[in-house]
């Protein structure tokens, strides 16, 4: 396997950790609601996950207790801002607090378990591509999972009748409840689902792709994964675009060591980051004009 | 229009998140400390206990322990944590202990419940504390402080004061000759977080010990920048097993992430800081290991007889192979490594418990610089500021 090749195989498969969140947080933000707690649902995730997994001993009931940990965590967050009208932003720090507290002390005692990890799975046919078949089609189930749900999510949000009230819910609450829809329980629906697959993406870390869990494992990734919402504009194609942009900047500062590529360690390091914020900068204009109203005003208005 | 959310610009995530683990950490950090704190039986009149040798710390009952990360982390955290257990077994004291204490002004508020608490002996585990305990130090000069892993540079050291360490880079040469045992590719491969000294002394030692075996193994690296970051170890790991290394080591806190990506490709493993050969008993050829009991237990032993002051430990003190109390040592070897080899590593560590060391000339940079001339022996503190990576290290930073 070449170096490109590498590159490209691995970024998929650690893009694919800020994959799920970032399309949760979507959802969420395309309801009206910003959840900064996303890194939160991911550590409460990958803890969920990896507990599960060692207790039950598959990993797969491990993913759904990734889930069910991230949504819980979602619905926390939903509960304050729509029903008790907390402020957003920082209700979403505050449970990312939280998160980071409970499952350092809940965690310890997996810290030192295994589990078997999620089987990498070579897609028959598929995967004797050459050369794309390596890339796209050789990792664990949860990355085919996370091909399957972008256009599954871009479709619900833009085709159905669920989506235009989604939608509408982010814009102008009001109308969707002249129309005779309850947007807050649309909210509370978004951000939960939300919450849940950014949980979806902690288990993709810890039992998927590292197959470990330590302490504040997820190391920011959460709030690259909100980064990554905001340069996709709120399109689920391009929220794609963006993780594995992050991801494959991340295995290159790898791959290229490892290949004795001679760049400056911190700036190899940095590239994932710097890629994350020319690309905002870049996109910002356009993202402007097309920031949910509702979003917007809740943002703009925090008291 | 509105404008666009500026939720990235608002919140550094950096930033943010330290002060979060600070607050939520202190909060159960102090939790965990009341639960230690009220089950031990305080023996802290203390006042009284001055009368042997007249230090404030003679006879001193009770010890506390400061790790900054968890108890169970298969690694440095979790060498110290079953050595404080050794202690309180051996030397019966009470034992204080907080986990995943930040290195902040928390270490303070952390040492302060802990003097409250009744210990007179307190160990600040990680490098970071120590510019808290040598504050603390300062202001309680009835409490004995003892930093691991830091070097005093402030001058005269305090009476109630010392530093220790362990001298690590001839462990970790004795693993790079298991490792060179074993390659079939010549390549190895080693995750490191930044190339201070201590870090480029390990990388230079284990090449150098997997030299002495086979005189082809070539060292590959990968830095991460971080102490512990799952998913940027798994990264490095894949990159270093994808371009043909098939023994991983590293220089992280944490470990189980590089043991189970060279599990999963069917590679071998050297540990460092803690014997984790559980996590794959095939593969793990041996490590580089803290036994910090005989240390702790020297160190306390001494202090409550009341002859702290002016002792080896009222110093930096480093523990090595030759003086015969390094805290680091080899730990046993896995089922990989040849039983023909073993001898052979075996009485390298003899050699180098009789006064030798890995760095012994000639050794050069792997840019042609020499390192240490022929016949020439580098000592300790030359070794320490070492910043250049050895011939057959490939680094390309």
């Amino acid at each position: 396997m070449n170096g490109i090749e590498q590159a490209l195989t691995t970024g998929i498969e650690g893009g694919t950790v800020i994959l799920f969140p970032a399309l949760g947080e979507l959802i969420g933000e395309r309801s009206g609601v910003v959840n900064l707690g996303t890194e939160g649902c991911m550590l409460a995730g990958a803890l969920g996950a990896y507990a599960v997994g060692a207790t039950t001993g598959s990993a797969w009931i491990g993913v759904l207790g990734g889930l069910a940990a991230g949504a819980v965590l979602g619905l926390a967050h939903a509960w304050m801002v729509v029903r008790r009208r907390a402020d957003q932003l920082a209700s979403g720090l505050v449970l990312w607090f939280l998160a980071v507290g409970i499952t350092s002390v809940l965690g310890t005692s997996f810290v030192s378990r295994t589990v078997a990890p999620l089987p990498v799975v070579r897609l028959p046919g598929l995967g004797s591509i050459p050369w794309l078949g390596t890339i796209l089609f050789d990792h664990d189930p949860l990355v085919y999972v996370s091909y399957a749900l972008v256009p599954v999510v871009w479709w619900v949000l833009f085709r159905t009748r669920v989506g235009l009230v989604l939608r509408a819910t982010g814009e102008r609450p009001e109308v969707v409840a002249v129309a005779g829809r309850r947007p807050d329980l649309v909210q509370l629906a978004a951000v939960t689902l939300g919450g849940a697959l950014g949980g979806l993406g902690g288990a993709q870390l810890s039992v998927g792709y590292v197959d470990n869990w330590f302490d504040n494992m997820t190391n920011g990734y959460g709030f690259i994964a909100v980064a990554v919402v905001l340069f996709a504009a709120w399109r689920p194609l391009w929220v794609l675009v963006g993780s594995y942009m992050f991801g494959v900047a991340l295995a290159a500062a790898s791959v290229l060591q490892a290949h004795n590529i001679s760049v400056n360690q911190y700036l190899l390091d940095s590239l994932p980051y710097l890629v994350t914020l020319v690309a905002l900068i870049v996109f910002a204009r356009r993202g402007g004009a097309r920031t949910p109203e509702g979003l917007a005003r809740a943002l703009n208005n925090t008291t | 229009m509105h404008q666009a959310p500026a939720v990235a610009r608002v919140i550094p995530p950096r930033r943010r998140k330290r002060v979060a683990v600070v607050g939520t950490l202190a909060v159960f950090a102090t939790i965990a400390l009341a639960a230690c704190g009220s089950s031990s039986t305080s023996t802290a009149g203390s006042g009284s206990s001055g009368s042997s040798g007249g230090e404030p710390w003679a006879g001193a009952k009770t010890v506390g322990f400061i790790m900054v990360g968890e108890e169970s982390d298969q690694g440095y955290n979790q060498a110290v944590y079953e050595a404080s257990q050794q202690v309180k077994k051996d030397l019966g004291v009470n034992t204080l202990l907080a986990a995943n204490v930040p290195e902040t002004q928390q270490v303070t508020t952390v040492m302060q419940q802990m003097v409250d608490a009744g210990a007179k002996i307190i160990f600040a585990t990680s490098f970071g504390y120590q510019q808290y305990a040598y504050a603390f130090a300062k202001s309680h000069p009835d409490v004995l402080i003892l930093h691991q892993g830091g070097t005093y540079t402030g001058g005269k050291f305090p009476p109630n004061l010392g530093t220790y360490f362990g001298e690590a880079y001839d462990p970790v040469a004795m693993g790079g000759m298991a490792a060179g045992a074993v390659t079939k590719t010549n390549k190895l491969g080693f995750v490191y977080a930044f190339p201070i000294p201590q870090t480029v002394d390990n990388v230079d030692a284990f090449e150098l010990g997997a030299q002495k075996i086979d005189p082809k193994a070539v060292t590959y690296t990968v830095a991460t920048s971080e102490w512990c970051d799952p998913l940027k170890q798994k990264t490095a790991a894949t990159a270093l097993l994808s371009a043909g290394s098939d023994v991983l080591t590293q220089h992280q806190d944490c470990q189980s992430t590089v043991i189970e990506a060279a599990k999963a490709a069917g590679a071998y493993v050297v540990g460092y800081h803690f014997n984790a050969s559980d996590l794959y008993p095939s593969g793990w050829l041996t490590g580089s290991v803290w036994n910090w009991a005989p240390l702790y237990e020297s160190i306390i032993k001494t202090a409550q007889a009341g002859k702290f002051t002016g002792s080896q430990y009222n110093a930096n003190f480093i523990g090595t192979f030759a003086s015969g109390n390094n805290p680091l040592t080899l730990a046993p070897f896995g089922p990989a490594v040849p039983a023909s080899v073993q001898p052979k590593i075996l009485a390298e560590e003899a050699k180098l418990k009789a006064g030798g060391t890995i760095f012994t000339g000639p050794i050069y940079c792997n840019n042609g610089k020499v390192l240490v001339a022929a016949g020439q022996v580098a000592t300790p503190a030359q070794i320490n500021q070492f910043t250049c990576f050895v011939k057959g290290v490939v680094a390309a930073s």
